[in-house]
Formats: C-alpha cells, sequence, structure tokens
C-alpha cells in the first residue's frame, strides 16, 4: 500500500504490514497499534518505547480527536516514532496533521496524492505553540 | 487598536489563497460539497435561505474607519448595498455570490480584516466588552488578552474540528457588558494586590440548553492564559460528545463531568503543557499592550455647558444625551452608543452610506475608530462633549440618533426566518411591530432599562434566555407562533428566562409585551426596573396578566 510522508515522499509499505487494535495490542503487545478516534492514547504510555506506529483514525474528517492524540504523543510522552493518519484523510486537513506530530498518511479514498504532497505545507507561520513550530510571537522576538 | 505586523498580515494573505484555491477546486468538481461545507463555514461562508450568508469578524468588536469605509465599499460592489452588525460583534453580509467570495477576503485583507472561523465547529470570534479603555469600572484594558487569544485561536490545528463551534467572550469591568457567564469560556481579569490575574469561567451558553458558567480556575497568571486554554480545549476536544450536535457544546461536558472533576482533568493536562513554548512572553504581552495605549486626549473641563445642563432636557438632543451617551474614565470626554435600531429597519442593519458616515463620524469625533456591540449597536469611545451637539446633528442627519439605547425597542433581534434558513420563524417583523406599538419616548424613558431579545429559533442567536423579555420563534406544525419568557440578564446578575406559558401568534406579541409592561408598572417600587420589579414579585402577577380569560 502506499503513504504519503510529512516530507511529501510517497512511501511504499507492505499491506500485511497492518497495524493491530488496541485490543489485539493489548493482549499481543507487538509494535504496532491503530488507536480508534476516543479511545485514550493514556493506555500506551509504558509501551511507546517499543512502538514503531500509532495509527490514529479518522472516523470521518470533521472528527477532530486524533489531533489532540497525536499532539499528547509527541508532548507529553516524547514519543519518536511514526504516527499515522489513517480513515477519512483529506487533503485539505494535511497542514493540519503535520502540525499536530503526524508524519505518514494512508490517504482516503479518492484523495489525489500529487494534490496532497502539495498541501503538506501551507501557512507560513504558526500562532500557536504546535509540534513543529513555535508561536510566531517567539519568531517575533 | 491592533495594527498587523508582516506575520500577521502574511498569515491572512495565505488564508486568502488557501480559500481562492478550495473554491476553485470546489467549482471545477474536485472537491465534493460535503467537504467544501466545511471549509467554507471557516471562512464564515453558510449557504442560507435565499443566498450564500457571509460572516465577516470583527475581533471584539474594534473597526477602523478604514475598515468602514472598505465594508461600505464591498457592500456596495458585492452586495446589496448593507450589512449586518451581529449579536457577536460581527458583520454579515447578505447576498454575496459563492464565485466572489475569494475576492471580497482579499479586498477584506487589504485592510487587516477576515472571515476566519466565524463559523464551523471550530473557536470563533473572541468578543469583550465595547467600552474597553475607556469604561470607569474597568481594571484594566481587555483587549491586549482578546487580540493575543484571537491569534492563539487562529488556525489552532488541534482545535479545528471540534464537537461543535467555541465562543469565548472577556471582561474587565465591574459592570459585565461581555456577558462572559453565557460563552463557553468566560475570561475575567481582576487584580490580585495589583497583579492581573483571570478568573476562568467554563461551559456557560445559550441556545437548547441555556446554562450559567461555573468558575473552574482562579488566580490564572497571564502568561499562562494561553496554555490554560490549550489545556481546556483539549478536554473538550476529546471528551465533548459528537454523537448528538444538541449535546455536543461543552456546557453538556461540564454538566455531566462535574464543574470539579473536569477542573481536575484540566489541571492534569495543563501541568503537562504549562511553562512550555505557549506560555507568553513579557515582550508580546507588551508588544500586543502598545496597540492599546490612551489615544491622544486633550485636557478638557469636565463641566461642559450645553451637554451636562441638558442631560435632564426633554429636546431631541437632551433625550440622546440622557439615554445613548455614557460617561468616560477621562474629563471633558464621553462614550456614545448609536442605536441601530430606528423602527422598521431590522436590528443592526446599516447602509453603504451610514458605513461611510460612521466612518467620517469616528474620524472627526473619536480618533478614527468605533466597536461594534453584541447589543447591534456601535459606539464611539472618545468624543469630546464639547462635540457633542455637533455629532448628534450629524446622526439626525442621517438617521441614525435614535434615542433608544437600552429602551425597550432598543431590541436585540437574529435575521430570523426573512433570512436564516435555520430559523423556524421570523423575528424581524417582530421586533418592527413592537417598536411600532411603543413609539412614545416618554413611555419608554419611564420604563427605563429594558432589554428586549428575539431569536428565530432555538439556536438563540438573539440571546433570548438572557433578555429581560425573551420571544423565541417556534413552529406549530408549519406555522410561526412565538414563545415568551421573562427575567433574563446576560450581565454580572445573569440569570436565564422562564418561560411563561403556551405561545402565542405573531401578531399578538406587542399586545402581550404591553401586558407584562402594564404588570411592571402596576408593581413596581421607587426606580425599580422591570428586572428588578419581577426578580422581587415573581412570574405569577405577569403570567395571570397574559392568560387570564
Amino acid at each position: 500500500m502506499t503513504l504519503l510522508n510529512h516530507q511529501g515522499e510517497i512511501i511504499e509499505v507492505d499491506a500485511a504490514d497492518s497495524v493491530r487494535s488496541l485490543e489485539t495490542f493489548g493482549a499481543e503487545g507487538g509494535s504496532q497499534v491503530y488507536i480508534e478516534a476516543g479511545e485514550d492514547i493514556e493506555t500506551l504510555a509504558d509501551h511507546l518505547a517499543s512502538i514503531e506506529i500509532v495509527a490514529l483514525n479518522f472516523p470521518a474528517f470533521t472528527d477532530g480527536r486524533a489531533y489532540s492524540s497525536a499532539s499528547i504523543l509527541r508532548r507529553t510522552y516524547d514519543y519518536a516514532g511514526q504516527i499515522r493518519a489513517v480513515g477519512d484523510v483529506r487533503v485539505d486537513q494535511l497542514e493540519q496533521m503535520v502540525r499536530c506530530g503526524f508524519d505518514a498518511f494512508d490517504l482516503a479514498d479518492g484523495q489525489d496524492v500529487m494534490l496532497a504532497a502539495e498541501k503538506l505545507a501551507g501557512f507560513t507561520y504558526s500562532y500557536q505553540s504546535t509540534i513543529d513550530r513555535d508561536p510566531v510571537f517567539r519568531v517575533r522576538g | 487598536m491592533y495594527i498587523y505586523d508582516e506575520y500577521d498580515q502574511q498569515m491572512v494573505d495565505e488564508r486568502v489563497t488557501q480559500y481562492r484555491d478550495q473554491t476553485t477546486r470546489f467549482l471545477a468538481g474536485q472537491l465534493p460539497a460535503e467537504e467544501f461545507q466545511h471549509l467554507r463555514l471557516r471562512n464564515g461562508l453558510y449557504i442560507q435561505r435565499l443566498a450564500p450568508m457571509l460572516r465577516i469578524a470583527v475581533p471584539y468588536g474594534m473597526l477602523s474607519s478604514r475598515q468602514l469605509r472598505k465594508l461600505a465599499h464591498i457592500t456596495r460592489e458585492y452586495d446589496r448595498g448593507y450589512c449586518h452588525f451581529t449579536t457577536r460583534q460581527n458583520v454579515q453580509l447578505n447576498w454575496p455570490i459563492l464565485e466572489q467570495v475569494p475576492d471580497i477576503l482579499e479586498e477584506l485583507a487589504s485592510v487587516e480584516m477576515h472571515a476566519i472561523q466565524t463559523s464551523g465547529n471550530c473557536i470563533r470570534n473572541t468578543t469583550s466588552d465595547q467600552f474597553a479603555g475607556v469604561a470607569r469600572d474597568e481594571v484594566e484594558d481587555p483587549r491586549p488578552w482578546c487580540e493575543l487569544i484571537r491569534q492563539w485561536s487562529t488556525f489552532h490545528p488541534e482545535f479545528n474540528w471540534l464537537p461543535r463551534k467555541f465562543k469565548i467572550a472577556v471582561t474587565a469591568a465591574e459592570h459585565d457588558r461581555a456577558a462572559v457567564q453565557v460563552h463557553d469560556i468566560g475570561v475575567r481579569l481582576y487584580k490580585d494586590n495589583g497583579d492581573t490575574r483571570f478568573e476562568i469561567l467554563v461551559g456557560g451558553g445559550l441556545g437548547r440548553t441555556p446554562v450559567i458558567a461555573p468558575v473552574i480556575k482562579r488566580g490564572l497568571e497571564p502568561e499562562h492564559l494561553l496554555t490554560y486554554l490549550d489545556a481546556v480545549l483539549r478536554v473538550y476536544n476529546r471528551y465533548g460528545r459528537r454523537d448528538n450536535k444538541y449535546k455536543a457544546r461543552i456546557k453538556i461536558l461540564v454538566r455531566a463531568m462535574g464543574p470539579d472533576v473536569f477542573a481536575e482533568k484540566v489541571e492534569m493536562e495543563w501541568q503537562v503543557i504549562k511553562g512550555g513554548a505557549g506560555t507568553l512572553t513579557g515582550g508580546e504581552v507588551e508588544r500586543v499592550s502598545r496597540h492599546f495605549t490612551a489615544p491622544d486626549y486633550a485636557t478638557l473641563p469636565d463641566h461642559t455647558p450645553g451637554v451636562d445642563d441638558l442631560i435632564s432636557d426633554t429636546s431631541g438632543f437632551g433625550d440622546w444625551l440622557q439615554q445613548n451617551v455614557a460617561p468616560h474614565r477621562i474629563a471633558g470626554y464621553s462614550i456614545v452608543t448609536i442605536a441601530l435600531k430606528a423602527t422598521a429597519v431590522a436590528p443592526g442593519d446599516v447602509t453603504d452610506e451610514q458605513l461611510e458616515v460612521l466612518a467620517d463620524l469616528a474620524d472627526k469625533y473619536s480618533f478614527g475608530e468605533v466597536r461594534v456591540t453584541h447589543e447591534q449597536n456601535v459606539t464611539l469611545a472618545d468624543v469630546p462633549k464639547q462635540k457633542l451637539r455637533d455629532l448628534w446633528q450629524a446622526l439626525v442627519d442621517t438617521g441614525m440618533a435614535t434615542p433608544n439605547l437600552g429602551l425597550l425597542t432598543d431590541i436585540i433581534c437574529c435575521p430570523g426566518g426573512d433570512y436564516c434558513s435555520l430559523a423556524n420563524a421570523k423575528s424581524i417583523p417582530v421586533a418592527e411591530a413592537i417598536q411600532r406599538k411603543f413609539d412614545d419616548l416618554a413611555v419608554l424613558q419611564d420604563l427605563g432599562a429594558l432589554d428586549i431579545n428575539i431569536s428565530g429559533c432555538m439556536n438563540a442567536c438573539g440571546h433570548h434566555h438572557v433578555g429581560n423579555i425573551g420571544i423565541l420563534g417556534v413552529d406549530k406544525k408549519g406555522e410561526e407562533f412565538y414563545q415568551v419568557s421573562i427575567g433574563g440578564s446576560g450581565y454580572e446578575d445573569a440569570s436565564l428566562a422562564k418561560i411563561l406559558g403556551p405561545s402565542f401568534a405573531q401578531d399578538e406579541i406587542p399586545e402581550i409585551v404591553q401586558k407584562l409592561v402594564d404588570v411592571h408598572l402596576e408593581h413596581r417600587e421607587d426606580e425599580e426596573t422591570f428586572i428588578d420589579t419581577y426578580r422581587r414579585i415573581g412570574i405569577d402577577p405577569y403570567k395571570e396578566a397574559v392568560y387570564a380569560a
């Protein structure tokens, strides 16, 4: 299967290389886990050192819970592995995902990968402190 | 007022480019309508009953004369020569064309304006006290904090897809003119031994389930304001209900968790980010505050002949002075509020020419700035008392001198069924019928302060829950009816209005208002206002008067 990374590169991954549900992960462990929106990311806290991929699902593009989950993974837990956006992942929201710490995107059906690569970068500055950037008030000096 | 620097300007310019591209892709069929809907909403564009509606942000109500002239130009070039001031201090165009919206946004960006996040399930325009910086009862100017919140909330990537819309209001005065207790977050600025501190209220609101917000934090130090807001929003974004849009506002979450548990959860999130990169720097607070320093006031005598001796005069000028002019913290100056509530004009509507007159008057008499109020009026905050008569004359000449500020006919009213596709019933004609019935200024003055709020549906844009008399349009088997409540207040003594009983037909409403007013006149003691009397005697006498056979 084809993914886009946060630098706009297309990466091929093994489709069999699928991520495990939180339940399976809980029972068997592993290096990958799939988190549904609404599942507490905190449950992974003790396992993050051995996890390589956390896939966060967007059940609908209007459901913003995964943005907080990603931010918490990066900021609260300093998680350094891959955070993959899966589900209803659309081109016009990729920039927001990058800013919250996502670095791999499994685009929804029908999304244009070339356009997606273009839309990863959006605004030059950020008013907020986000995962990828300091707020502009720290840039202003 | 706040002036953009290169960073702010680049931000709105890039937004115009982004939205132009999204519109182009939508029109080319490359962006599905159900997706574009959410993107256009975040640029203020609704598709309404008769045409699209564009809501333009007016951060905490501040507009410069240059911006007013641009709005006049936009209403002329892209709309039908008028616009509407809203109950959230914003401006709405009623007839824009979808294809032209990117051009409108570009025009707005050229005068440091935008329509960012004026609708959609995201953080909306921050509102505040229209008397900020000039009020006598203020502990500190709240606008620098409003601007810092505006910037923090603009394009916040974590909170652009919330369970529901999110509104923040800020006050720093004893008299709460910003209705902070009925917002998703109310920020109350106060002084603790001379130090600025914030009290944070969370989970107030109107709509279907009106709630007065509980306080969840006191003593918040200014540098931590934004990280604390981050923590509140994060708890809401994660745990707010998404299964039912009528239960999705933060007030439902706070109530379900209980304010104490909610506050604890926020505290836990906050401890992680507190002190991090989102912590405000002294330099930034100072930079933003510099935009809100006092203008170049003249040294004027406090007593002004021809003004102070006319306050109780019943000439047209005297009436207006008494009603529409408030004391200013600087000697010799006044705060003037222009009531956009002339009978037979939709409350809050202004024409392109009136916008230009307002711009000229602002330049001539009030340092080139105006404020939009959440009562849908316009304030000139810094008028020398010596110039009040000239200003009044200019307002008379342009139909903007209605001396009814705060009186029964200063009705707060949503656009209703005439424009809005959500409405169950019309609201503008109801306001007009009431204004026509109460056309005697002496009677209105005798009645004193009385807020009537009219909403065309449960969404409560007319804030009917906090009206002394609240009127709500309801649909009964396809017919428009109106439910009447009394006893609401949106100020520091906030209370929610109680429903009187069964609803009424549209043509009955003026008479119902008359009956309510008659009860007040019969029972009032001394200088009691409508709400005072109601609070003393309770709802029953009003019910009896209205429903007696």
